[in-house]
């Protein structure tokens, strides 16, 4: 008893402070890196900077109030590339719907199943740098494969690359594909762990195919759906390696999305327009902020429920 | 089990599964394939617009043009000196703040950890400019550990939300045994919890290994010459002098992605584990 009493109020310090010093480490780098360049980055956003610093390592930019967002409003090319992100957006749910159609395709038990799951997983473990160069060689003008098989049917072939009313498409279904493979392994997860009993009550009520589908299977899947409705998200405002790699934003800067036209802005040939740049990525990242605040709006009425 | 298992089907059902599942995949990995064979293939065949028919012969020669005369060796020791002290640095940082937020009940807990989830989300652009400004303050710019700082952060926010809920799924009552036995925070971190970690430390380490082996963009941000850029932002300069050599872009890209393949395969359980994580309840 007498020991308890002494080393109550120790354990009770020590109890409030460890949570602090096990976050210390992690939650400054977080800060230094993530939070605080956010914070940055919307100032800067105020601010005409070409990232330069003058002699005496005194910032340099000049304070523009609304200036960049104003220009924004009438640069084409910021139209084009966030017509382009909506594109990216609607058509990256197709690897929803795919995705799903390839796990219940998937989702048996025949000898080897299991190396063909991994096999059909592939591309999402490849870089996107890699699945860049794979499809501008399969799109290749005279020689790549779809121009070829457009040739044979239409007799005239197409590079796709090449045509600014087709180059977002030919470089989304670049994206899909692992998008696809992503997909699939959420959904043959969550399709193991689909309750049996319930299927084979719906069984024996009569239920199969797409009704099954519908009512029984996708309501359990929810908790996957879900998951693969914020990646897919995610991955398709994150889209800068494909086009930069596949395109770098052109013909006519017609594959622009906002993330690759922010780079081009802020560091690439066109000078180091820092302040546009950044006014660039907070558009993106309002957008962005949208879904964020959706997912963590579930993620608390989870936490509470538990 | 959904759908239902094609051994109740009729045999045919039956063929037509085992025939239909090899020429899917074959199909799904068509572009794949295409560049894995290309990269083998001689360059006089590709000169000679013999690019799909029988190879004239198999031209490793290719794959040893790229390593002895670009610097594609140095690109991939670059690329594993940023992404193993990452994985390291993630998955341990991780370990502790997801343990803070797991087992103490504070007042901001909450709050921190929906702010390391949000943070994981936000677009890299809106990063850039200042981790690019401020790297090159440090003089960090185009260094391996420059890099690897900037990863070693950014992941932890992906990190601490995985490690947070599997040790919230650990049972709670060692924690509260060891506190009766008058074990010290530290000492619970360490000899209780940290051993009921390696399913959860293996699954994040491939993960993050792939995440980082992959990344593109901040190699191109924060990186530019031979002696630090990652293979990723190598091969796609490379790919800007090979124009139209396509046996060796095919060369570069199969090496590219070797080593997070190699990665995925021995440790397909794990990998899987980390990526599905919240996939089912």
């Amino acid at each position: 008893m007498a020991e308890a009493a002494t080393t109550a109020p120790r354990r009770w310090t020590q109890r409030t402070l460890a949570p602090w010093l096990f976050l210390a480490p992690g939650l400054i780098m977080f800060t230094i890196y993530v939070l605080w360049p956010i914070v940055e980055s919307v100032t800067l956003s105020f601010y005409d900077w070409n990232g330069l610093y003058d002699r005496d390592g005194a910032f340099t930019g000049t304070f523009v109030g609304m200036g960049n967002y104003a220009e924004l409003m009438g640069d084409p090319a910021f139209t084009t590339s966030l017509w382009n992100n909506l594109k990216w957006l609607v058509l990256y749910m197709l690897a929803l719907p795919i995705g799903l159609f390839i796990a219940i395709f998937l989702n048996q038990t025949v000898t080897g199943i299991r190396l063909y799951k991994s096999l059909f997983f592939f591309p999402f473990v490849i870089s996107q740098v890699v699945v860049g160069l794979i499809f501008a060689w399969f799109y290749a003008p005279n020689f790549g494969l779809l121009y070829l098989l457009t040739e044979a049917i239409t007799g005239k072939g197409t590079a796709i690359l090449a045509d600014p009313d087709l180059v977002t498409y030919g470089i989304i279904a670049a994206g899909l594909w692992p998008q696809i493979a992503y997909v699939m392994i959420l959904y043959l997860t969550g399709l193991n762990n689909v309750a049996p009993d319930q299927i084979e009550a719906a069984r024996l009520d009569g239920a199969k195919g797409w009704r099954m589908l519908w009512y029984v299977v996708l309501p359990q899947l929810r908790p996957a759906t879900f998951i693969a409705v914020i990646v897919t998200v995610i991955g398709a405002l994150r889209s800068f390696d494909l086009v930069s790699i596949m395109t770098s934003g052109g013909p006519f800067g017609s594959s622009r999305v906002l993330s690759y036209y922010m780079y081009e802005m802020a560091l690439g040939e066109f000078g180091f327009r820092m302040g546009y740049g950044a006014a660039i990525a907070v558009v993106l990242f309002a957008i962005m902020m949208i879904f964020i605040s959706g997912f963590i709006w579930k993620m608390w009425r989870d936490e509470k429920e538990r | 089990m959904f759908p239902r298992p094609i051994q109740k089907s009729s045999t045919a059902a039956q063929w037509v599964y085992s025939i239909a599942l090899p020429v899917a995949l074959l199909l799904w990995l068509f572009p794949l394939l295409g560049v894995a064979l290309t990269s083998l293939r001689p360059a006089s065949d590709l000169a000679q617009g013999n690019y799909f028919g029988m190879p004239s012969g198999i031209a490793w020669e290719n794959y040893k043009f790229i390593f002895t005369e670009t610097p594609i060796g140095q690109y991939m020791l670059n690329s594993m000196w940023v992404t193993i002290p990452t994985v390291i640095g993630a998955v341990s940082l991780s370990l502790m703040t997801g343990f803070a937020l797991a087992v103490y009940g504070f007042r901001a807990n909450i709050l921190v950890f929906f702010m390391f989830v949000a943070g994981n989300f936000v677009p890299f652009q809106i990063l850039m400019v200042p981790v690019r400004d401020m790297t090159l303050q440090l003089g960090m710019y185009d260094t391996w550990y420059g890099l690897a700082l900037f990863h070693i952060a950014f992941q932890t926010g992906f990190c601490t939300l995985f490690m947070r809920n599997f040790i919230k799924a650990l049972p709670y009552e060692l924690i509260e045994a060891a506190r009766v036995e008058g074990v010290s925070e530290w000492r619970i971190f360490w000899y209780i919890v940290l051993p009921l970690m390696r399913p959860a430390i293996a699954a994040l380490s491939v993960l993050v290994f792939t995440f980082i082996w992959n990344d593109f963009f901040w190699a191109t941000v924060l990186t530019q010459g031979v002696d630090s850029q990652p293979i990723t932002a190598g091969l796609s300069s490379l790919n800007g002098q090979w124009i139209a050599q396509w046996h060796l872009v095919s060369a570069g890209s199969i090496l590219a992605a070797l080593p997070p393949v190699a990665m995925f395969f021995l440790m397909q359980k794990h990998f899987i584990a980390g990526l599905t994580l919240g996939a089912v309840k």
